[in-house]
């Protein structure tokens, strides 16, 4: 057996790294088990000119597609939208863009302001010091005195708007439209030890540059300095819990696949919304024979993954293309409920700026825009490096019966059992797409696009992991407090997107951060009394 | 035991699709994705895609009763259409290794206008556009709804 520490957390990504900075201060024994490796920049996609066909492999989004030894299977077949992370110190920070608005301060009253799903048991005001704390830590560049939010600064200055931003933002104004150049995580000047963006236009699939705010360039350096332990290739199997119901360690296997029992004080959960309920479904016991922390039955409920849908099109000169960040500009113009539609809620748009010369061949080619023979270059001229395009994300509302299980057949390569995820578009969210789709096309048009075409939902577009392991103060109605403590076992937490009452209409990543930092902050500042 | 590459017959269908997807094009300076250089590079990079490539390739010499690049042209362009009429993940990644390879080639990245290197180290450079059309948008009132207790 191993020496006992004093917090576990499992999972590195997001909302892992952020919780062990923050608790670091305490000077306990901190430990983080992540079952992927270090990542190593010199090998990541931009540095080569295989650089596009490596999202095709071994840098696809799509943990099934990517198949690393430390990714784990998931069955997504009862899914029009495909799950998508990375598995490493940073987690899926490595692999996402860096959009990174906030939710709204609205967002967190649904119940009380629309009349569906439920508020939550936190609110912005509260949460409002952790997202300006994390912004600091994350290193943010955006524009402060955007009318949509409430003021907030960010520490670097915007992405350029470049010819695509311009384009768009001449078209919005045209259409009366609100837009703001985005708050994204990528470096626009150095900034704690990173370089700034040089423009290498491939940010998804992990920035070479380091200008892109994964947690293992940022939360963690801090962290480890502090003296927090993290462990690589460590998958964990199930947390064990004892004859008090309380939570005594997890099980995992190391690097070499040897069984090990790490034994915990507190374990935190940052697993995100599939991984954590999976792990609490593998913790099932005598004590806890539905799953560990799961007397409400809501442990793997209520999955929510923003369906996004994704319109573009073809102007008549050349335009950013990938010679510069996706990340631009985005809009809330639809953001708020508006009583006059047909749906409740509302959804950001996420400008791009267009894709390489093997991205625009490829998904032409599958388009059925880019033809054979002859004809093939003349066409492709016409498409390259002449695209525009956005992104409506959409709030998907939670539905019971939208979730994650545990596979009776899949497992991974340790043998553990793999999730599976049930999930269709609820009604509100679809009605809402197809505004975002019709108010795209208006959009496009005044930018002076052609040849609109629309992805929706998009197939490999299940980055946001919501919902599966909610907050609340009814211990039937949710399955952690409003400080992220298991209402079924008093020292075990969970800090990341699993916990989320409703979706909002944003990236989750900042709200991610700013919970994990708010329920850390909650630990230290109960540590008397943690366990009442 | 499964070889690494594509076999010599294989390897040879593929030249010959590759070659009628896109046709060289002297007008513009384009090679064709026949061309030695770009068939050798889907052979070396071909790795995980092996499998579907081989299995598209197999329902073309099925469709052929042999060896496709021995069709007269005529005949292959029946069988090719015939062949890539109904959308699936095979023929998706064989189409797709033939156009990664093709537009990074050194040549087909400078005749369209491009640099022929990796992003890294040298980047881009994005110009800063302009701010001003932000004006619009900054004189609108605030847009968030309030709500009670924060």
């Amino acid at each position: 057996m191993l020496d006992k520490v004093d917090v576990l957390i499992i999972g590195s990504g997001a909302s892992g790294a952020a919780a062990a900075w923050s608790l670091a201060d305490t000077k306990m024994r901190i430990l983080c088990l992540e079952q992927g490796d270090w990542m190593q920049q010199s090998d990541y996609p931009s540095n080569g000119r295989d650089w596009e066909a490596r999202q095709f492999g071994d840098y696809a989004t799509r943990p099934n597609i990517r198949a690393r030894p430390t990714d784990y299977p998931i069955n997504d077949d009862a899914s029009p939208i495909k799950v998508v992370n990375f598995n490493g110190v940073g987690g899926s920070t490595i692999m996402y863009t860096g959009h990174y608005p906030r939710m709204h301060p609205s967002d967190f009253k649904v119940r009380s302001l629309d009349g569906v799903a439920a508020d939550w048991p936190v609110d912005y005001a509260t949460l409002e010091p952790f997202f300006a704390e994390n912004d600091r830590m994350m290193g943010v560049s955006g524009l402060a005195g955007d009318p949509a939010y409430p003021p907030k600064t960010a520490p670097m200055p915007p992405l350029p708007l470049g010819k695509s931003g311009a384009r768009f933002g001449r078209a919005m104004n045209d259409l009366g439209w609100h837009w703001w150049p985005s708050d994204t995580t990528l470096a626009t000047t150095e900034y704690d030890g990173r370089a700034p963006c040089i423009n290498l236009g491939h940010c998804t699939p992990a920035c070479t540059q380091g200008a892109k705010a994964s947690t293992d360039i940022t939360y963690w350096p801090h962290a480890i300095r502090a003296g927090v332990e993290l462990r690589t290739r460590c998958r964990v199997r199930e947390i064990t819990t004892g004859a008090d119901g309380m939570a005594s360690g997890v099980i995992y296997y190391d690097a070499d696949g040897k069984e090990q029992f790490q034994p915990a004080e507190i374990v935190i959960l940052a697993c995100n919304g599939i991984g954590t309920p999976r792990l609490l479904l593998n913790s099932a016991s005598a004590r806890f024979p539905n799953g560990l922390a799961n007397s409400s039955g809501l442990v793997g409920k209520n999955l929510m993954f923003h369906p996004y849908a994704q319109i573009y099109g073809y102007v008549d000169e050349p335009v950013d293309s990938n010679r510069a960040p996706p990340l631009c500009l985005w809009s809330q113009e639809f953001y708020e409920t508006d009583p006059n539609r047909d749906f409740v809620r509302g959804y950001t748009f996420q400008f791009g700026r267009g894709v390489g010369l093997v991205t625009e061949a490829v998904s032409s080619a599958a388009a059925g825009r880019l033809p054979w023979g002859a004809d093939h270059h003349a066409a492709f001229r016409q498409l390259a490096n002449r695209r525009i395009g956005l992104s409506a994300i959409c709030e998907d509302l939670p539905e019971d019966h939208n979730r994650v299980t545990l596979d009776p057949v899949l497992k991974d390569s340790h043998g553990i059992p793999a999730p599976k995820v049930e999930y269709t578009i609820g009604a509100n969210t679809q009605r809402m797409m197809a505004h975002s789709i019709a108010r795209a096309h208006e959009i496009l048009a005044a930018a002076g696009a052609r040849n609109i075409a629309v992805e929706s939902p998009i197939l490999n577009g299940g980055w946001h992991l919501l919902g599966t392991a909610r907050m609340g103060r009814d211990p039937a109605a949710s399955v952690v407090n409003e400080w992220g403590r298991c209402h079924d076992v008093k020292n075990l937490f969970i800090i990341d997107g699993s916990i989320w009452v409703t979706s909002g209409g944003v990236n989750p990543t900042s709200t991610i951060q700013a919970l994990a930092l708010y329920i850390a902050d909650a630990i230290k500042q109960r540590l008397a009394t943690l366990f009442d | 035991m499964q070889t690494q590459f594509l076999t010599l017959d294989e390897a040879r269908d593929l030249r010959c699709l590759a070659g009628m997807m896109i046709p060289p094009s002297a007008e513009l300076g384009m090679p064709g994705a026949d061309d030695p250089a770009i068939t050798a590079d889907m052979q070396a990079s071909i790795g995980r895609d092996l499998e579907d490539v081989r299995t598209a390739l197999a329902e073309l010499v099925a469709l052929a009763g042999g060896p496709f690049a021995d069709l007269p042209p005529a005949r292959q362009d029946i069988l090719a259409a015939r062949w890539r009429a109904v959308e699936r993940p095979a023929l998706a990644t064989l189409r797709r290794v033939i156009l990664q390879c093709y537009y990074r080639d050194d040549r087909v990245v400078r005749a369209l206008g491009r640099e022929a290197r990796p992003p890294f180290p040298k980047g881009n450079v994005l110009e800063q556009g302009d701010w001003s059309l932000l004006d619009p948008v900054r004189a609108r009132p605030k847009m968030w709804r309030d709500v009670a207790g924060g």
